[in-house]
């Protein structure tokens, strides 16, 4: 296991609750559309503004997305579970409740495994419960009023609960990757942190060693990467230890993560204590879920990133390293199985994948997408371009020099080097008069060769190559300069 | 006296009722009145009863993942006490 | 030939499809009657004379163009002003809603038009149908067309009055404890609760989600057939809403009683009880006894527990649909600015009446942390508790008989300052709103003031058929329905 986090004699304990907004083409409970970026107020209906008399209608797709989500983190799914009323004012709460659960969620009882620095770690989830969004509120630093927006009202959510059973701040950061990417890979959710569609709150507490009650826990908010959550709860662990070392009372309450000042600071003004006043939402009757339903669902599930690692190691014959790199987004690895229809070999093309495409993805910034669509190099590209190494017809570095070349453009590898001659040299008459010619002008080295210093051969075969114009056969020029050195 | 003035206090603030002091008194007598008339309940043994939240016992209909409303008319804004444009104005929400 | 406005719906409509009488006549009929009785009245809060007229004219087209105008073609009806009207002021007789105009039709509304009937006034009810006499209504005082130092009942005050008054034809109500019974019985008409789910509730403004139900006031019980026939059904807007098919009410007004089992609640006969209130419903068993029905005592021990009951659970449901009322996207906001705590408080203040704001603290408080195992979850095993009383006795009786009130119509302002007494007035209809089942007022006699009597039938879930047709058989054998307070 990774080290738990300890300071002067505490160590950390720590929950995580995930909003998880949906993909589903309408909300939760009418029939308007749950996308982004209309103007204000015009995915609205009466039923998302709270007009009244109206009622909900619940979303078969959004079940279907929390049992998937339920079952892809080893939950249970209740047979009956039911709608709850969570009774509060705010200006983007329409109808001054939200729909949630509370007492009979509709998943119970999972667990995530992950790998915490080479560790693997199984984290408890509590429960996964279906919830509305609420509206934005806009906050505009000079006027004298805010603004609000209901076109998220009503979106579907998903709340995701663990236990507390992180012990340091990487652990939770590998909890939400792993989290989304399961989200991800099971295409219900985006994952976007930074535009909120996935969003982590933490409840932080510190106990010393080896305790075994809980401390008063801390809720933080407001941090919108995951670099943040882990910086916010590392900087309040520390900031819990030292008020108990200096007798401060830890208060329960939530603090909001200031990422300029880097500090987590109390929300003043939701200090008095809430009463949800949750009571069974009466418009809507207990969900009722069959068994048949919940088989039907698992078989669809698609395949997800653990298992899909396993595979491609065990298909593939690649490394767990690799395998590993390559799933951890289903684009990367919906790209891999792409590039072996087109016929490339799993080991070539994992290797041009993981060294060069996903360093090109970083340069241009587009690991920042949620899913790659459009690659600088398609699949197939990648794919005739390691066949065309495998087959000889190029050499590793000619082909690595070709791929700024056709990035973006779509051609075809083979066609370029036809059209420029870049083939591969492997005639062996040309090659052997090129190794003679080497052989001529380095006697010191030859002589340092024969002495028993084997490292001089690559420079004398970097020699031939560069008077090739870097198209010579590697393999072919060691051969032949092997048995005229020996001769 | 089942219920208190502060008690009556503190369940305005969660409704969101602003009370004049005559009023907060009037419904403190009310709601003691009333709840010491309900205390009859207590003494109903309920012991393992279902508690009883829907009349009738079926499962929540659902329907399919369409987008069924158009994009909304001025009709759903002009109710608004204030509005800015198509967003709805409120005092400051200070966190 | 009696005036137009003294026909019955069906015989309105009749004469209509027949060509006999216009739309447009019926109408201008009713809006002249309006005009006449309306001051000593007060049942109507939105006289709707254009809308009224222009849908009149659109009936007479299709009667010309040879369509088909529907079951209630150019009838002049009433709506509570709590079901929600496109494009025509909903207030639900409460300061904060009282410019609201709702941008849709509550469902029943939106069927009644389609059956061809014609909106012409929108009714006063007790502010958010809380109350039972039609006194705590922000916007109008309704009298009882019977005596105008009397209240009408409540909350559906005006939908009894209005028909009672012969201003309309029929009307819709709202049943959530006796609301429609309650003041058909008072005001002489025919009032049906439907069984919790046969009609829908989308668009009718909440009070308690899961006992509200929509039903007719009519001037006879063939009357309250076809206005019940024309509303009832699924609706995918209202999940709550029954998918069971809906029989022919008008064909289960025949048939009469022989053979059905009649029960007694021995319960419903109170200590208190208006002698002449209980001696009238004694006469009707006889009447229907005489035509074939046998009668037996039934119990139903959990009677008493009724309105503890009843007041926990509806005002627990109303504290939470009455928090969308907050002056954020509609209804009123108070003036003079401030804080966002402080226009909360204040429009919620200034736009509640006093009874409002008792059910509001009632419930917050029943919910509330510490309390809501005591009064709202006891509350809901009770419930249970009431709803099998109801299904022991209907394992031997195919309806129950019994008064509507403890006594006819009171005073006006006679019960205001003592909520606990008024509450009484519903002791005999709550307990089959908590049950979900369906009952009818009908009227039975008259007391030594000349204020009419209500007779209750109370029928199994779904089972309106029946008592449609005891209550047919029982009207046949007598001859109260008939009688108008106003000439």
């Amino acid at each position: 296991m990774s080290a738990p986090w300890t300071l002067d004699g505490f160590e950390a304990v720590i929950g995580l609750e995930v909003h998880a907004e949906l993909q589903t083409r309408s909300k939760i409970f009418c029939g308007c559309s749950a996308t982004f970026g209309a103007d204000p107020n015009t995915n609205v209906c009466p039923v998302c503004l709270g007009m009244p008399g109206v009622l909900p209608v619940l979303n078969r797709r959004v079940v279907e997305f929390a049992i998937r989500a339920g079952l892809a983190t080893n939950c249970s799914i209740a047979p009956r579970s039911r709608f709850a009323r969570k009774n509060y004012f705010y200006p983007d709460l329409p109808k001054g409740y939200q729909i949630s659960m509370y007492e009979a969620p509709i998943c119970v009882g999972g667990w995530l495994d992950l790998v915490v620095e080479d560790t693997p770690r199984r984290i408890g989830l509590t429960r996964i419960h279906m919830e509305e969004d609420t509206g934005k509120n806009i906050h505009d630093a000079h006027a004298s009023g805010s603004l609000v927006d209901f076109n998220r009202s009503t979106v579907p959510l998903l709340e995701i609960v663990s236990e507390p059973d992180m012990r340091n701040p990487a652990e939770a950061g590998a909890y939400l990757r792993t989290l989304r990417s399961i989200l991800q890979y099971l295409e219900i959710c985006d994952g976007n942190m930074e535009e909120g569609s996935f969003r982590c709150d933490a409840n932080v507490s510190v106990r010393p060693l080896g305790a075994t009650t809980l401390g008063t826990k801390v809720e933080i908010k407001n941090m919108n990467s995951f670099r943040n959550v882990e910086r916010a709860i590392a900087y309040e662990l520390t900031r819990q230890v030292r008020a108990t070392q200096t007798r401060e009372a830890i208060v329960q309450e939530t603090r909001l993560w200031d990422v300029d000042r880097e500090e987590t600071r109390s929300m003043r003004s939701k200090e008095s204590a809430h009463d949800y006043r949750y009571f069974p939402e009466p418009d809507l009757q207990p969900l009722v879920i069959d068994a048949a339903w919940v088989d039907d669902i698992r078989a669809a599930m698609p395949e997800l990133p653990e298992a899909r690692c396993a595979r491609f190691v065990r298909d593939h014959g690649l490394s767990v390293y690799d395998a590993d790199v390559l799933t951890q987004r289903k684009d990367v690895a919906d790209y891999f199985e792409a590039g072996i229809v087109a016929g490339a070999s799993p080991k070539e093309l994992a290797n041009w994948i993981t060294t060069e495409l996903l360093r090109i993805v970083r340069e241009q910034k587009l690991d920042e997408q949620l899913v790659i669509r459009e690659w600088p190099l398609t699949p197939v590209q990648l794919a005739r371009l390691s066949r065309l190494v495998e087959q000889g017809t190029v050499n590793r570095n000619t082909a690595k020099k070709l791929i700024p070349r056709l990035l973006g453009t779509g051609v075809d590898p083979e066609t370029l080097v036809a059209s420029e001659g870049l083939g591969q040299v492997s005639d062996r008459g040309a090659l052997e008069q090129a190794v003679a010619d080497v052989i001529a002008r380095n006697p010191d080295q030859v002589a340092q060769f024969r002495a028993g210093k084997d490292k001089v051969l690559g420079f004398l075969v970097g020699q031939i190559m560069k008077a090739t114009g870097g198209k010579a056969n590697p393999q072919l020029v060691g051969e032949l300069l092997r048995s005229a050195l020996a001769g | 006296m089942a219920i208190t003035r502060e008690q009556v206090r503190r369940v305005a603030s969660l409704a969101r009722l602003r009370l004049e002091p005559d009023e907060e008194e009037r419904l403190t007598a009310d709601l003691d009145h009333i709840l010491a008339a309900f205390t009859r309940l207590e003494a109903l043994d309920t012991t393992g009863i279902e508690p009883m939240a829907h009349v009738e016992d079926v499962p929540v209909p659902m329907r399919d993942d369409a987008v069924t409303n158009p994009p909304a008319g001025d009709g759903l804004l002009v109710n608004a006490p204030a509005r800015d444009g198509r967003l709805f104005r409120v005092p400051k929400i200070i966190e | 030939m009696s005036a137009l406005h003294d026909l019955t719906a069906r015989d309105a409509a009749a004469r209509v499809r027949r060509r006999e009488v216009s739309a447009t006549e019926l109408t201008r009929a009713a809006l002249s009657r309006i005009t006449a009785v309306e001051p000593q009245v007060g049942a109507i809060l939105t006289i709707c004379e254009r809308e009224a007229l222009a849908a009149a004219e659109i009936i007479d087209r299709r009667v010309a163009a040879g369509e088909d105008p529907g079951l209630l073609a150019g009838v002049p009806v009433g709506l509570k002003d709590n079901i929600c009207t496109a494009g025509i002021r909903t207030t639900a007789s409460s300061r904060i809603l009282e410019a609201f105009v709702p941008p849709y039709d509550a469902t029943v509304a939106a069927r009644l038009q389609q059956a061809g009937a014609v909106l012409v006034g929108k009714l006063n009810c007790d502010e958010f149908a809380m109350g039972s006499s039609t006194e705590n209504a922000a916007l109008g005082v309704t009298r009882n067309p019977w005596d105008p130092e009397r209240v009408a009942g409540g909350s559906s005050g005006g939908s009894a009055a209005a028909v009672a008054a012969r201003e309309v034809h029929a009307s819709l109500g709202s049943d959530t404890g006796g609301s429609i019974r309650l003041p058909a019985s008072f005001c002489g008409v025919v009032g049906m609760k439907p069984t919790y789910g046969r009609v829908s509730r989308y668009g009718v403004i909440a009070f308690a989600s899961s006992l509200d139900q929509v039903g007719p006031l009519a001037r006879d019980v063939g009357d309250a057939a076809l206005v019940l026939q024309a509303i009832a059904g699924h609706d995918p807007a209202d999940g709550t809403s029954s998918q069971r098919p809906v029989p022919s009410y008008v064909a289960a007004l025949e048939g009469g009683v022989r053979g059905l089992r009649l029960g007694l609640p021995r319960e419903y006969f109170v200590e208190g009880m208006q002698p002449d209130v209980e001696a009238s419903v004694r006469a009707a068993v006889r009447t229907l006894e005489a035509q074939g029905a046998t009668v037996e005592p039934v119990s139903l021990p959990h009677t008493e527990y009724a309105i503890a009951t009843y007041y926990l659970i509806t005002s627990a449901e109303a504290s939470s649909n009455l928090a969308r009322y907050d002056g954020v996207r509609y209804g009123l906001r108070a003036a003079g600015g401030g804080t966002l705590a402080e226009m909360y408080e204040r429009s919620r203040a200034a736009g509640f009446g006093p009874e409002v704001k008792r059910r509001i603290m009632l419930g917050t408080y029943a919910l509330s942390a510490g309390y809501y195992d005591a009064y709202y979850l006891k509350a809901q095993q009770v419930r249970t508790l009431i709803r099998r009383d109801f299904e022991q006795a209907f394992a031997h009786v195919d309806a129950l008989i019994a008064p509507v009130a403890p006594s006819t119509a009171f005073r006006l302002g006679e019960r205001v300052d003592d909520p606990l007494t008024m509450y009484l007035s519903d002791i005999l209809t709550i307990s089959l709103n908590l049950a979900g089942l369906p009952g009818i007022s009908l009227p039975c006699g008259l007391d030594a003031a000349g204020l009419p009597i209500g007779l209750q039938l109370i029928g199994k879930a779904f089972d309106e058929a029946t008592l449609l047709r005891i209550a047919a058989a029982y009207e046949a054998a007598s001859d109260w329905t008939a009688r108008s307070p106003i000439p």
